[in-house]
């Protein structure tokens, strides 16, 4: 009995964890359906994302390092602190800016080119988004508070130990991801269904030539889409620089983000959100179960396994729209 | 046609046509050092079916891109309701007024059919977005009167059987069909028609034109279309021009068209016999 209410716990562990992941996958998902892009950089958005709103919060200069070699200054810090909610609001502005610059600067110049073209200027994007965010705000590792809940939940301890005899330990910061995960995906899925611009954002992933003829602008549609795909990106580095400080390795958060979408298919936000769970609850399972049997530290590999095996069997993924070939 | 005045004019079969809706004059277009279009003019009045003939690679799709906006010519003026149109992309131009459907079909495969002709009406919708997403007010009213739209544009089609099924699945000459509704669900002025008939067999070739006429006939949109087969052109169009290597080399009501002998050399054939 013991051993299962521990394995109930392990597998809630896990379903948050999966939580953290499907935030990652949502943003490849958004652009990949909208741009028929695989935008490596969405690692990196959410890192830039998180060090900007650390950056914002604390009033640190931007460039400081860069300005004061030059100029021969001591500047470090503006000397104010900017609360939460504004830090996050002018975030997200900073994120739709860059969404434009992207699209100017990158996008615009590579119409009608090869997916994989598309594919390696956002590795470039990636490299350039890192040093950028270097460059802007330091490489220090940084810790991100912007009000959210953290530590044990107590009353859920003593909940379940009242009422299974044992306590379960659970973050609260991990409950909120959820619900606000939850939040996100719902207002996503409503856009994309109900209003124009999602429709618009459907009929540019699917045809470019046809949208154009219907009267859309590709231009205004990327930029939306990489808004989104930067406010999401946001929402992923508040989440994961609460949870781990603010350090350059969360970039490397978005190769877990690769398993999850090839359970889940590149063109699904459910799939994303699902896939994320099972690589999630699976990691954690397997640790559980088979792990001391062989050493431990299956975490790092028992994803990619998971979706190399998808790839034999099922390249589309749990949700991805059916690959069909009309001869 | 020097009988024709500024007015208008009336057709064989009775029907009145207005004044000029659009105008190109001496348009030229090349890609490279290829003339696809050499300083060609005509005009497209309100209310005809205005047809462009001529042999493979005559210039005929170059030219439906230009007024269109997917190409850019060199020289030349597009002149639109009595303006003189500056360098659109295609989104603006479909704005205008103006919808197209493609030669080689351009349908969001993955979408329904009713889906795809909705999207021919998103530059109708005006509902914040706020309202939308939540579907209140503004945007339940607006997306209750562009389904009405669209249901009447599926039921004169006749596509109500297959409104749900994704695009992609749809055989070839339903796609072309449903091509046709989300263009006229834009409720456009003119009308571009990219060999509509294309591939098609007798049974299609037939519904397609007589679509093509009650378009014209209901809802008075002005049609230009490209077609390769002459005796559909000849029934359906109003006006023919005919291009041959990029010039034109005909231009007048199909008689017209059929009884000159540049026109037949070049397209028809010069005679066997």
């Amino acid at each position: 009995m013991d051993q299962f209410i521990f394995a109930a716990e392990v597998v809630l562990n896990g379903l948050m964890t999966g939580v953290m992941y499907a935030l990652v996958a949502l943003g490849f998902v958004l652009i990949f359906k909208a741009s028929g892009v695989f935008n490596y950089a969405q690692g990196v958005l959410a890192l830039f994302a998180a060090l900007t709103l650390v950056g914002i919060q604390n009033g640190q200069v931007p460039f400081a390092h860069l300005i004061n070699a030059a100029l021969g200054t001591q500047l470090h810090h503006f000397g104010w602190t900017v609360p939460s909610v504004m830090a996050i609001a002018l975030t997200a502005l900073v994120m739709v800016g860059l969404a434009f610059l992207i699209e100017k600067l990158v996008l615009q110049h590579l119409v009608g080119q090869e997916p994989i073209i598309l594919f390696m200027a956002t590795i470039g994007l990636a490299y350039f988004l890192e040093g950028l965010g270097d460059v802007m705000w330091g490489a220090d590792i940084k810790t991100l508070d912007v009000g959210l809940p953290q530590g044990i939940s107590d009353s859920i301890e003593t909940m379940t130990d009242a009422w299974f005899g044992y306590g379960f330990f659970i973050d609260r910061l991990d409950i909120w991801a959820t619900v606000i995960a939850a939040l996100l995906v719902a207002a996503l899925v409503a856009f994309a269904q109900y209003t124009k611009q999602g429709r618009a954002m459907r009929a540019v992933a699917d045809d470019h030539q046809a949208a154009l003829s219907v009267g859309i602008s590709l231009r205004f549609i990327w930029v939306m889409v990489w808004s989104i795909a930067g406010f999401v990106a946001l929402v992923a580095g508040i989440m994961w620089g609460t949870k781990s400080g603010v350090q350059f390795s969360l970039s490397l958060i978005a190769l877990k983000a690769l398993p999850v979408l090839m359970l889940g298919g590149f063109t699904s936000i459910p799939g994303a959100i699902v896939g994320g769970l099972i690589i999630g609850v699976g990691e954690k399972l397997f640790e559980f179960t088979v792990g001391p049997m062989v050493g431990g530290a299956t975490e790092n590999w028992f994803a990619y396994v998971l979706a190399l095996l998808f790839l034999v069997f099922r390249p589309q993924g749990l949700f991805g729209e059916r690959i069909i070939e009309r001869v | 046609m020097n009988q024709m005045s500024t007015e208008g004019y009336v057709t064989a079969d009775g029907r009145q046509i207005g004044g000029v809706l659009m105008e190109m004059k001496n348009i030229t277009l090349r890609f490279g050092g290829v003339v696809a279009i050499k300083d060609i003019s005509f005009d497209i009045r309100q209310g005809e079916i205005r047809a462009i003939i001529g042999p493979n690679g005559a210039g005929k799709s170059s030219m439906l891109n230009v007024i269109s906006g997917f190409y850019h010519p060199q020289e030349g003026e597009v002149w639109f309701k009595g303006y003189r149109r500056g360098p659109m992309k295609p989104y603006q131009v479909a704005r205008l007024g103006i919808a197209r459907t493609f030669q080689n079909i351009a349908l969001f495969d993955g979408m329904s059919v009713l889906d795809n002709i909705m999207t021919g009406r998103l530059n109708r919708m005006k509902a914040g977005f706020l309202s939308q997403a939540l579907w209140w007010g503004a945007a339940e009213r607006e997306e209750n009167e562009n389904r009405e739209a669209v249901e009447k544009i599926i039921d004169f089609l006749e596509i109500q059987n297959i409104r749900k099924t994704p695009v992609g699945r749809l055989p070839y000459g339903l796609k072309k069909r449903v091509e046709l509704a989300r263009a006229l669900a834009a409720e456009p002025q003119l009308l571009l028609l990219d060999e509509p008939m294309a591939g098609m067999n007798v049974e299609e070739k037939e519904d397609m034109s007589r679509f093509i006429l009650s378009v014209n006939d209901e809802f008075g949109t002005t049609i230009c279309l490209i077609e390769h087969d002459m005796g559909v052109v000849m029934d359906l169009s109003d006006r023919v021009v005919v291009m041959d290597y990029g010039k034109k080399i005909g231009d007048g009501t199909p008689a017209e068209v059929r009884a000159n002998q540049e026109v037949i050399d070049a397209y028809l054939g010069v005679a066997h016999d």
